[in-house]
C-alpha cells in the first residue's frame, strides 16, 4: 500500500484518515529548538467535506488515497444514479446521491462536471464554475420596473432558483456562477 | 528586506563593540558532531593531505563547542554571527541553513544573561516593548494545570486530549519531555511574547541540553527561552562546565539515537578535554537571525526574510 511520511506532506495531497479519503489543505512544521518535530496539518474529508485539523510526530507515515479528478460528461439519470462518460474514452460511471449532492441543481445533460474519483468510484461531484441554463419560470408581471428592487427569483430547466434582473423572461438562457449561485447575463441562442 | 538584515547585523555588531564583547570565528565543518537526537547534522567528506583517506565532518547545528574551547582558553566575552545547517527542517519558520547569533559571557548566569538579550533585542526592535520572566513549571500550571516537572507521560497525553489537541489519543510520542513539546508548542506558545519580550526559564531537568541542573525540589535546568509572538527566538544557558557531567549527557544522547535507530554522532572529545581543564561559570546563548529579522520587518514567513529560500537555493 502506497504511503507518505511527513516529510512528503503538502497542500493538495491525498491521504486517508480514519478510513476516508482526505485532502491536505495546509501543512505546518513545528519544532521547539531542542526537542521533538510535529507537522500539524489541516484536512479536508473528501466525503463528508469538514476540515480537521490532526498532529503527527515528524517521520511517522500515512496511507496514500487513490483520490484523482476527472472532467466527465453528464448524460442521464435513471431515479437511482447519474451516470457520466469521459469523452475521450467514453468510460462510464455513475454517481449516487450523496456523491451528487447539491450539485444536482446546477446539472445539465452534456454538460462537463468535475467528478472526484476515490478507488474509481465517484465521491464528489462538482458543476462546472458557469453553467448556461433556460429559465423555465418567473414572475412576467415585473417588467418595465426600473425601480432596482435587486431582481427577482427565477427557476431554471435543472431546478435551481436564481435572483436575476427584472428584464430577464420565461424561455430566455443565462449564465450562472454556479461557486456563487449568482446571475452573470443573458446568452443570445447561437 | 536586504537593507532591514544589513541594518541588523550592523546594530547587533554596534551593541557587541559597545558591550566589550569580542566578535570570533570558528570552524563550520568538524571531526565531531552535535549528539542530541532531535538534531540532525549534514554530512560532508574531506580527502587530501591530512586525511589522505578521506574523512566524514559535521557541518555545525550551532558553534557552541568551539566557542566554549576559546572560553576555557581565556579568551573573555565573545560572540559569532554565523551561518548553521539542521537537517530535517523546512516550514515558516525554519530554514535547513539560517543564521545563528551565538554569544557567551563569563561570570553570568542565565538571568544576568536574559536581561542581555533583552536589551539587544529592544535596541533592534522598532520600538522597546515590555519584559515578561514567565517560569516554564507556573505556564504549564497556568495555562494546562499540570505540573510539568512531575507529569507522567500518559497523564500529559490526558492533559492534551483535554486540551482538546487533536490526535493525542492516538499520537505515538516517545516519552514524556515530547509530550511537554507538544503542548508547550500548542498551546503555551501562542501566548507567549505578545507585545512583549517573553522568556520562559528553568526547564525540566530532563530537558537539560547543555544547561547546568540546579538541584532542588523540582531539580531544574538552568535553560531559558526568548519569544516574540508566539516564536521561540533564542535559547540560552547558565552553561554546564562539568566535563564529566557533558560527556555522560553525550553518552546518554548517542544511546538514546541508538534506541531510535539514528545514526550515532562522534562526541566533541576536544570540547570535554578543554572542560577538564577548566571552564569559567558563564551564561551563552543562540538567537535565530531570520526569525528576529521576521519580528523587525513584521513578516509571517522565514522564506521573505531570505534572498534565497532553500527551494530556490
Amino acid at each position: 500500500m502506497a504511503s507518505y511520511s511527513t516529510s512528503e506532506f503538502k497542500g493538495g495531497l491525498k491521504i486517508m484518515m480514519d478510513g476516508d479519503p482526505c485532502s491536505i489543505i495546509e501543512n505546518e512544521f513545528v519544532k521547539p529548538g531542542k526537542g521533538q518535530a510535529f507537522s500539524r496539518v489541516k484536512i479536508r474529508n473528501l466525503k463528508t467535506g469538514r476540515v480537521l485539523e490532526k498532529t503527527f510526530k515528524s517521520g511517522e507515515s500515512v496511507e496514500a488515497a487513490d483520490v484523482m479528478e476527472v472532467d466527465l460528461q453528464y448524460l442521464y439519470a435513471d431515479g437511482e444514479f447519474w451516470h457520466f462518460m469521459d469523452p475521450e474514452t467514453f468510460e462510464q460511471v455513475s454517481a449516487d446521491e450523496k456523491a451528487v449532492g447539491d450539485t444536482i441543481k446546477w446539472m445539465k445533460e452534456q454538460d462537463l462536471c468535475t467528478i472526484t474519483l476515490w478507488n474509481g468510484s465517484p465521491i464528489i461531484v462538482a458543476p462546472p464554475n458557469f453553467v448556461v441554463l433556460t429559465v423555465t419560470d418567473t414572475d412576467p408581471g415585473l417588467k418595465g420596473d426600473t425601480s432596482g428592487s435587486g431582481g427577482k427569483p427565477a427557476t431554471l430547466e435543472s431546478g435551481a432558483v436564481v435572483r436575476v434582473p427584472l428584464f430577464v423572461q420565461i424561455g430566455e438562457m443565462i449564465k450562472v456562477d454556479t461557486r456563487t449561485g449568482e446571475y452573470v447575463s443573458r446568452v443570445k441562442e447561437g | 528586506m536586504l537593507r532591514a538584515r544589513a541594518g541588523l547585523l550592523a546594530d547587533i555588531r554596534t551593541f557587541f563593540r559597545q558591550a566589550g564583547v569580542l566578535e570570533i570565528e570558528t570552524p563550520v565543518c568538524s571531526r565531531f558532531g552535535v549528539t542530541d537526537p532531535s538534531i540532525e547534522s549534514f554530512t560532508t567528506r574531506y580527502t587530501g593531505p591530512g586525511a589522505a583517506r578521506g574523512e566524514t565532518l559535521y557541518l555545525h547545528t550551532s558553534p557552541e563547542f568551539p566557542m566554549k574551547r576559546l572560553l576555557a582558553a581565556g579568551s573573555g566575552p565573545i560572540y559569532q554571527i554565523c551561518k548553521v545547517f539542521r537537517g530535517g527542517e523546512l516550514g515558516t519558520r525554519h530554514n535547513p541553513e539560517f543564521t545563528l547569533l551565538e554569544w557567551y559571557r563569563p561570570g553570568f548566569d542565565h538571568f544576568g544573561l536574559m536581561d542581555e538579550v533583552a536589551s539587544l533585542v529592544n535596541d533592534v526592535l522598532p520600538s522597546s516593548l515590555p519584559v515578561e520572566h514567565v517560569n516554564y513549571g507556573e505556564a504549564f500550571q497556568h495555562y494546562l494545570g499540570i505540573d510539568p516537572h512531575a507529569a507522567s507521560a500518559e497523564s500529559l497525553r490526558q492533559c492534551a486530549i483535554d486540551a482538546g489537541i487533536s490526535d493525542a489519543e492516538t499520537l505515538s510520542l516517545d516519552n514524556a519531555d515530547a509530550w511537554l513539546d507538544l503542548l508547550l508548542t500548542q498551546r503555551i506558545e501562542p501566548h507567549l511574547g505578545r507585545e512583549r519580550l517573553s522568556f520562559l526559564f528553568d526547564y525540566p531537568a530532563s530537558q537539560a541540553a547543555l544547561a547546568k541542573v540546579r538541584q532542588g525540589t523540582p531539580a531544574v535546568a538552568e535553560r531559558f527561552e526568548l519569544y516574540l509572538e508566539g516564536i521561540e527566538i533564542a535559547n540560552g544557558f547558565h552553561e554546564l562546565t562539568d566535563a564529566q557531567e557533558q560527556q555522560r549527557r553525550f553518552e546518554q544522547e548517542n544511546a538514546t539515537r541508538e534506541e531510535r535507530g539514528l545514526p550515532t554522532v562522534p562526541m566533541d572529545r576536544n570540547l570535554l578535554s578543554s572542560l577538564a581543564s577548566g571552564m569559567s561559570e558563564c551564561a551563552g546563548v543562540a538567537l535565530g537571525i531570520d526569525r528576529l529579522l521576521m519580528r523587525v520587518t513584521g513578516v509571517p514567513s522565514i522564506e521573505e526574510v531570505l534572498a534565497f529560500p532553500y527551494l530556490r537555493a
